[in-house]
């Protein structure tokens, strides 16, 4: 339902404001190794307007976080862009830099590694807040680094402030990340599996938290996940895109792409999701794969990548070309997929 | 809290985090009996040499028919070839060897740490010059160069002799603390701080080097016990002018007047070695210590 009426209100680019906030062009993370050259990301292309919600869903090794730390503008793509209001990053410099800069924050998967062990909370939330003007005095980073933490749920904020991250539990340690992303207000967040290492119990509450900073404060998210229910859950009214070995597979609205999955891959990730009832779960037709092995980066398969695995492979069609990330029946490259469908399938696409 | 025990106990924070830390480090090494002798010994040196002066008067005067006694109640240690007492000359010839020893240690350190702290942050072409420049220092043989050095500066000042040795000290702990900081710019939370634009200078002195506070506080008295040894030799060789009184000075007259071959002199030769090794060994325990309060790997089950 929301399919049909987000793509007929949201058509891309007609209104300046529904221009992307940020857009990844075609780019590409090779790392030449001893062993060989490495493509742990080949051309993926990716688009989030203001406020979007975006997943990034793929078995582990797909090169998910490695497109996430290209989207923060902590790696530099071998070949492809990266735009920020529709400007180059790599161009960008003085004030311009740092308005990306702040306006592009991550949050990492562990929690125990990403706050630094040696400074209190309170701390660790102060000195961006001092260093970049959000804050005169220490006192008033205090009083805003209280506010911080009652934003992400950690409350009384006052008891955290003066905290330790070995005295927190890990969904408090990622509650501070996020607030401590929070502190330049951006309006990008590239969260990196932001649960996986968080307890089941708390990882719906902490999702719930991240929504409510979208609603509340306009934020747009790229959460990459290897869980496809997760993604549904977080994505529902944003996108989601399924990547396979370094490529995007499919793409599309998040309702869309599960209530009707195009590409084979998608498919059997949807099939595998268990359901909350387990009879339910046990009547659920499995799409099998013909192999279980996922490729090695280092000696990828011809033409499309997922043909050894995949059960609709057809004999000198998929091993031959590269299928294009594409609209079924289109017959142009999606660049910007922006709420379009997209495939990159020999099969489906021919329909 | 099994947590808190696998955390290094000092943190950078001002004010009372620091003392706090500051006491629960001397708490955790006097429950040791290596770092309770070790700091006994370190405080006691320190009393000794700094305290003890305003206590004892040097005995600077000719006695003769008194050379060369062996320990006695009038004379604690001794007296030396011209019958003056040795014990006077211990008390205050702890003081500038403790100096130098310090101004080395600090300088060594304060270069390492920042240099080796920078290059393995920055990288590129800051690395490779200090990189080239340590590898330069620690090609040459130290103490033969002290040697030369020492023929070419007049060393009558302490400070200098400190700085001397620290400008030929520093490149393996700057090494060390470099492959450190390698390691630690990996973690997540500086790729966080780097997302942050939190600047360098933050990253490296806020972020990066409080956790290595252990390692560069064993480092630094590792530091102090090789000035001790290079300025003692220096000073026994008779390359640095014997202006002043210290234990170096003692030992190099004691041999120079041959207080080895005679059996009264014994009190006089031995004291100075005597309270370099102490005070040595005092170091080395506390820094054995430190190591295993800082290094949760080293630390026994408690």
């Amino acid at each position: 339902m929301t399919a049909v009426n987000a793509r007929s209100v949201d058509s891309p680019t007609s209104d300046g404001s529904h221009a992307p906030l940020i857009t990844l062009e075609n780019v590409r993370w090779h790392v030449p190794t001893p062993r060989g050259l490495v493509k742990a990301v080949d051309g993926v292309s990716l688009s989030a307007r203001d406020g979007e919600i975006v997943c990034l869903v793929g078995e582990s090794g797909c090169g998910k976080t490695t497109t996430g730390k290209i989207a923060a503008g902590l790696l530099t793509p071998t070949s492809g862009r990266v735009l920020y209001e529709g400007r180059d990053i790599s161009s960008l410099r003085g004030d311009d830099f740092n308005r990306f800069r702040r306006g592009v924050q991550l949050v990492h998967q562990d929690p125990y590694a990403s706050i630094n062990p040696m400074h209190t909370v309170g701390a660790t939330l102060s000195a961006p807040l001092r260093r970049h003007g959000f804050a005169g005095s220490s006192s008033a980073a205090r009083t805003r680094a209280a506010e911080l933490l009652d934003l992400v749920d950690l409350t009384p904020s006052k008891d955290f402030l003066d905290k330790y991250p070995h005295q927190l539990s890990g969904g408090q340690r990622q509650r501070v990340a996020i607030a401590r992303a929070l502190t330049v207000e951006p309006r990008f967040i590239v969260a990196d599996e932001p649960v996986s290492m968080v307890d089941v119990s708390i990882r719906i509450s902490l999702l719930n938290t991240m929504l409510r900073l979208q609603r509340e404060l306009g934020t747009g998210f790229l959460f990459i996940t290897h869980d496809l229910a997760l993604a549904r859950y977080f994505a529902w009214g944003g996108r989601i895109g399924v990547m396979y070995v370094g490529r995007m597979v499919e793409l599309g609205l998040a309702s869309d792409l599960v209530a009707n999955p195009q590409h084979p891959y998608t498919r059997a990730l949807l099939s595998a999701i268990p359901e909350a009832d387990p009879e339910l779960t046990r009547r659920k037709t499995r799409v099998e794969l013909r192999s279980l092995e996922i490729p090695s980066l280092l000696k990828l398969p011809s033409g499309c990548t997922f043909h050894p695995r995949c059960p609709q492979f057809e004999t000198g069609l998929c091993e031959v070309s590269v299928p294009q990330l594409r609209a079924p029946g289109s017959t142009v490259a999606e660049l910007d997929s922006s709420n379009v469908h997209a495939v990159a399938c020999h099969v489906v696409a021919r329909g | 809290m099994s947590e808190t025990v696998a955390l290094p106990p000092s943190t950078p924070m001002p004010g009372m985090a620091t003392v706090r830390a500051f006491g629960r480090t001397v708490l955790a090494l006097v429950r040791q009996p290596a770092g309770a002798i070790g700091l006994f010994g370190v405080v006691f040196f320190l009393l000794l040499a700094f305290v003890g002066p305003s206590f004892v008067l040097l005995d600077v005067k000719t006695k003769l028919g008194k050379e060369y006694q062996l320990p006695s109640s009038e004379f604690l240690l001794g007296t030396d070839y011209q019958g003056r007492d040795v014990f006077s000359q211990i008390v205050h010839g702890g003081r500038d060897i403790i100096i130098v020893a310090t101004t080395t240690a600090l300088i060594t350190t304060a270069i390492a740490v920042s240099l080796g702290a920078l290059a393995g942050f920055l990288g590129g072409w800051f690395d490779t010059v200090v990189l080239a420049i340590a590898d330069i220092i620690l090609t040459i043989p130290q103490f033969p160069l002290l040697l030369v050095l020492a023929t070419f500066v007049r060393l009558n000042n302490i400070v200098l002799l400190g700085v001397l040795l620290a400008a030929l000290g520093w490149p393996a702990l700057m090494r060390a603390i470099r492959s450190q900081v390698l390691s630690l710019r990996q973690r997540d939370y500086i790729e966080a701080a780097r997302c942050l634009d939190l600047g360098t200078g933050h990253i490296v002195f806020q972020q990066i080097l409080p956790s290595m506070t252990g390692y560069i506080a064993i480092s630094f008295t590792l530091g102090m016990i090789n000035a001790i040894f290079l300025q003692v030799g220096l000073i026994f060789l008779g390359l640095v002018p014997l202006s002043g009184n210290n234990w170096g000075v003692m030992l190099q007259l004691a041999w120079v007047r041959g207080a080895i071959f005679i059996k009264g002199g014994l009190g006089y030769i031995l004291s100075p070695v005597v309270a370099i090794s102490l005070l040595q060994l005092s170091l080395i325990m506390l820094a054995r210590s430190l190591e295993e309060i800082f290094n949760p790997r080293l630390r026994r089950g408690n």
